[in-house]
C-alpha cells in the first residue's frame, strides 16, 4: 500500500516537472509579484504568447507582507506592484532599479499627466515607478441594513451596527480611518494624535465583526455585514454582484492611493520586466484589466475605450477628486513604522 | 562494508536533513533572538514577553490550548475504546474515517469551517430552516477552540488507540476474576496502562494548539491575538525578525517542558505512530 503510494507520488511529481519543462522558454521568464486578484489572467497568457516570455506569478495581500520577502532578497522578483508610501520606502532603501522608459513607450503616451504629477509625491523624478491602478478608500454599505445616510467615518463607531462592521486588517489603512475621523493627518507621527486614534480603535473593537482584507468583498456580497472599509476598486465589482451595496467617500477625507509597477534592484530579468510593464500599459490590455478587476485605471487611452458610459463617468471609478479632502500615504521612516506597529498590536490584543 | 558503515550510510540523508532543516534554522532563531538590529548581543527580545500585549496573548494561547486539549481527551478516549473494542475489520473502516479528512489540506478544512460557521453560513441556514436558534460562534475564542479540537483530535485518538490496543485481554479478565466491576477495572487497570498514550496525546495536541496562528486568524477574524499570531506578524508584516525570534524562544520553553513530560511517561514511543 505504502509502496504503491510512493510510486504514485513519484509519477505525479515527474509529470509536473515534465509539463513545466514542456512550455516554451525561448524568451526567458519574468517573475511578477502582484496583489491578490489584481490582474486579468488572460492578459498574462496573451503576454506569454506574444513575447515568448514565461510569467511566474505570485500574489500578496498587503504592502507589509510583500516588503520583507523582497527586502530579504530570498526570492528575486522582476516586477512588483507596491503602493505609494511603499515605493517611497523602497526608493529610500535603494531596493528599486531605475526604469529605462525608452523600453516602455506605452507608459508615457497612455498614462494621464495628472497621475505622473501625483506620483512625484513618492517618486520625485518619475524614475522608478509606473502607475497601474489608483483609487480611494471608503465605506461600502448595504442599503437594506443601513437606512440612514452614510457620509462619515463615525458610523463605524455606531453601536447600532455592532457585529456588522468589517475593518481592514492592514496597519496604515486602519489608522487612516481613525486619524481622519478625528481630523488628523493619516501620516501623523504625533503621539498624542496616534493615542487618540488607538483608543478609538480599541473602543470600536467590540463592534467589529472581523479584521479582514480581501474577504471584505465576499462578506459584503454575501450580506455577512452591513458596513465595510474597502478600496474603491472593489466597489464596482461588489455592486455588480449585489446591487444593494453602495460606496461612499466619507466627508472627513480619505486616502487616495496609486499602486505602481516597479523593478527591484535584484531583478534577474529587468529587460523582460520592462517588456511586461510596457505590455500592461497598452490601452487594450489596461482596458481588459479594468473590466476584470474594476480598479480605476490611470491609463487615459484605456479609459476612452470604455464602452459603458455609466462606468466611464462613474463617481466611484473616476471620482472628481477636487470635491473631497484627500491625502496620500507617505513613508513614515523606520521609527514611525515601529510606532504604528506597536500601537496596532495593542489594539489587536485588547479585549 | 562493515555493518556499522552501512548503518551510517543509510542514516546520512537523515543527518543531512536534520542538520539543514532542524539544527540550522534553530541556530538562526537563537541568533536572531539574542541580537538586535545592529547585531549586538541583547536580551530585550526575550524580555519583551513581559510587555502587557505579549504576556496577554501568551496566557490566552495557553488557556485556549489547555481547554482544547481537555476537550480532545474527553472525546478521544471513549472513541479510542470503541475503535479497539470492535472487531478488526470494522475498526479499520472506523480508523479510516478518522484519518481520511487528514488527507485534505488542513488550511482548506479550516477555511471550510469559516464558511460553515459564518452568521449567514451553511449551518445557520440549516438551523433557520429548522426554526432552531442560530449560532453566533465565528470570530470568538469559542470558534478558535472549536477549530483546534477539530484539527487536532486525530492526534489524540491515535496514540490512545495504540496504547489501548496493546493491553492484553488477559489482564482485564484477571481483574474481572478478582471481582473488580467495570468502573474499577477501568480506573485501576485500563487508565494506568494507557498513561503513556495519554501523555503523548496531550503533547501532540497541546503543542500545535499553543503555537497555532492560522486557526486563530481564520476563525477568530484576526480579532484575537494569540502568541503565535504575534510571532507570525513580527516575521511577515513588521519585519522584526529579532523580536519574533526572541518570543519564539520563550514559546520554545513551554514546548520543551511538555516534550520532557511526555518523554518521561511515554518510554515506548506510543506517539511515534504519526
Amino acid at each position: 500500500m505504502k509502496k504503491k503510494f510512493m510510486i504514485f507520488l513519484v509519477a505525479a511529481v515527474s509529470v509536473l516537472a515534465l509539463t513545466a519543462c514542456g512550455k516554451s522558454n525561448e524568451g526567458g521568464t519574468v517573475a511578477v509579484y502582484n496583489w491578490g486578484e489584481y490582474i486579468d489572467p488572460e492578459t498574462l497568457e496573451m503576454f506569454e504568447e506574444e513575447t515568448g516570455i514565461r510569467v511566474i506569478y505570485d500574489e500578496y495581500e498587503t504592502n507589509e507582507l510583500m516588503y520583507p520577502k523582497v527586502a530579504a532578497g530570498a526570492t528575486k522578483y522582476d516586477v512588483i506592484c507596491p503602493s505609494d508610501y511603499m515605493v517611497e520606502k523602497m526608493i529610500k532603501e535603494d531596493l528599486l532599479r531605475e526604469i529605462d522608459f525608452n523600453n516602455v513607450p506605452n507608459a508615457k503616451t497612455n498614462i494621464g499627466a495628472q497621475y505622473w504629477e501625483q506620483s512625484r509625491q513618492f517618486d520625485p523624478e518619475n524614475k522608478y515607478s509606473v502607475p497601474y491602478c489608483w483609487g480611494t478608500v471608503g465605506i461600502l454599505y448595504n442599503k437594506t441594513m443601513v437606512d440612514e445616510p452614510v457620509d462619515s467615518w463615525n458610523i463605524l463607531w455606531d453601536e447600532k451596527y455592532s457585529g456588522q462592521i468589517l475593518m481592514q486588517d492592514s496597519v496604515r489603512d486602519i489608522f487612516m480611518v481613525a486619524l481622519r475621523k478625528n481630523g488628523y493627518s493619516m501620516n501623523s507621527l504625533n503621539e498624542e494624535e496616534l493615542n487618540v486614534a488607538k483608543n478609538d480603535l480599541i473602543a470600536q473593537k467590540p463592534l467589529v465583526q472581523a479584521y479582514v482584507i480581501d474577504e471584505v468583498r465576499d462578506k459584503m456580497i454575501g450580506n455577512e455585514a452591513a458596513l465595510g472599509v474597502i478600496y474603491s476598486g472593489e466597489a464596482i465589482f461588489t455592486q455588480r454582484e449585489n446591487p444593494d451595496l453602495e460606496y461612499v467617500i466619507p466627508k472627513e477625507g480619505t486616502n487616495v492611493w496609486i499602486d505602481n509597477w516597479v523593478i527591484p534592484k535584484n531583478a534577474e530579468n529587468p529587460e523582460n520586466a520592462e517588456k511586461f510593464i510596457d505590455f500592461m500599459c497598452r490601452p487594450d490590455i489596461a482596458l481588459m484589466n479594468f473590466d476584470y478587476i474594476t480598479y480605476s485605471t490611470p491609463n487615459d487611452a484605456a479609459k476612452e475605450l470604455i464602452e459603458d458610459d455609466d462606468i466611464r463617468n462613474s463617481n466611484i471609478a473616476f471620482p472628481d477628486l477636487s470635491k473631497y479632502q484627500l491625502e496620500t500615504f507617505s513613508y513614515l521612516g523606520p521609527d514611525g513604522d515601529e510606532l504604528y506597529n506597536n500601537l496596532y498590536k495593542e489594539i489587536k490584543s485588547a479585549e | 562494508m562493515s555493518k556499522n558503515k552501512t548503518k551510517l550510510m543509510l542514516g546520512l540523508p537523515y543527518y543531512f536533513w536534520s542538520a539543514a532543516f532542524v539544527i540550522l534554522p534553530l541556530f538562526m532563531v537563537v541568533y536572531y533572538g539574542i541580537t538586535d538590529k545592529n547585531g549586538a548581543l541583547t536580551f530585550n527580545n526575550i524580555a519583551s514577553i513581559a510587555k502587557p500585549e505579549h504576556i496577554k496573548s501568551l496566557w490566552l494561547a495557553i488557556e485556549l490550548s489547555i481547554v482544547s486539549t481537555v476537550i480532545c481527551f474527553l472525546m478521544a478516549y471513549p472513541l479510542a475504546m470503541i475503535l479497539v473494542k470492535y472487531g478488526k475489520g470494522r475498526s479499520s473502516v472506523l480508523v479510516m474515517l478518522f484519518i481520511l479528512p487528514m488527507w485534505m489540506n488542513f488550511l482548506l478544512r479550516t477555511m471550510a469551517w469559516q464558511t460553515l460557521l459564518e452568521n449567514n453560513g451553511v449551518i445557520n441556514a440549516i438551523l433557520k430552516f429548522l426554526r432552531l436558534p442560530l449560532i453566533h460562534i465565528i470570530n470568538t475564542p469559542g470558534a478558535i477552540v472549536f477549530g483546534m479540537v477539530y484539527n487536532f483530535l486525530p492526534f489524540m485518538v491515535l496514540p490512545l488507540y495504540n496504547s489501548l490496543a496493546k493491553i492484553d485481554e488477559n489482564v482485564i479478565n484477571a481483574a474481572r476474576d478478582l471481582g473488580a466491576n467495570n468502573v474499577q477495572t477501568f480506573f485501576k487497570i485500563t487508565l494506568p496502562l494507557t498513561i503513556p498514550g495519554i501523555m503523548s496525546g496531550i503533547t501532540m495536541v497541546f503543542v500545535p494548539a499553543l503555537t497555532t496562528f492560522v486557526i486563530s486568524n481564520l476563525l477568530g477574524g484576526a480579532k484575537i491575538l494569540l502568541i503565535g499570531n504575534v510571532i507570525e506578524q513580527e516575521f511577515s508584516q513588521t519585519n522584526n525578525w529579532h523580536l519574533g525570534s526572541g518570543l519564539s524562544l520563550v514559546l520554545m520553553i513551554f514546548i520543551v517542558i511538555s516534550m520532557i513530560i511526555s518523554a518521561i511517561f511515554d518510554k515506548d514511543g506510543e506517539g511515534s505512530l504519526l
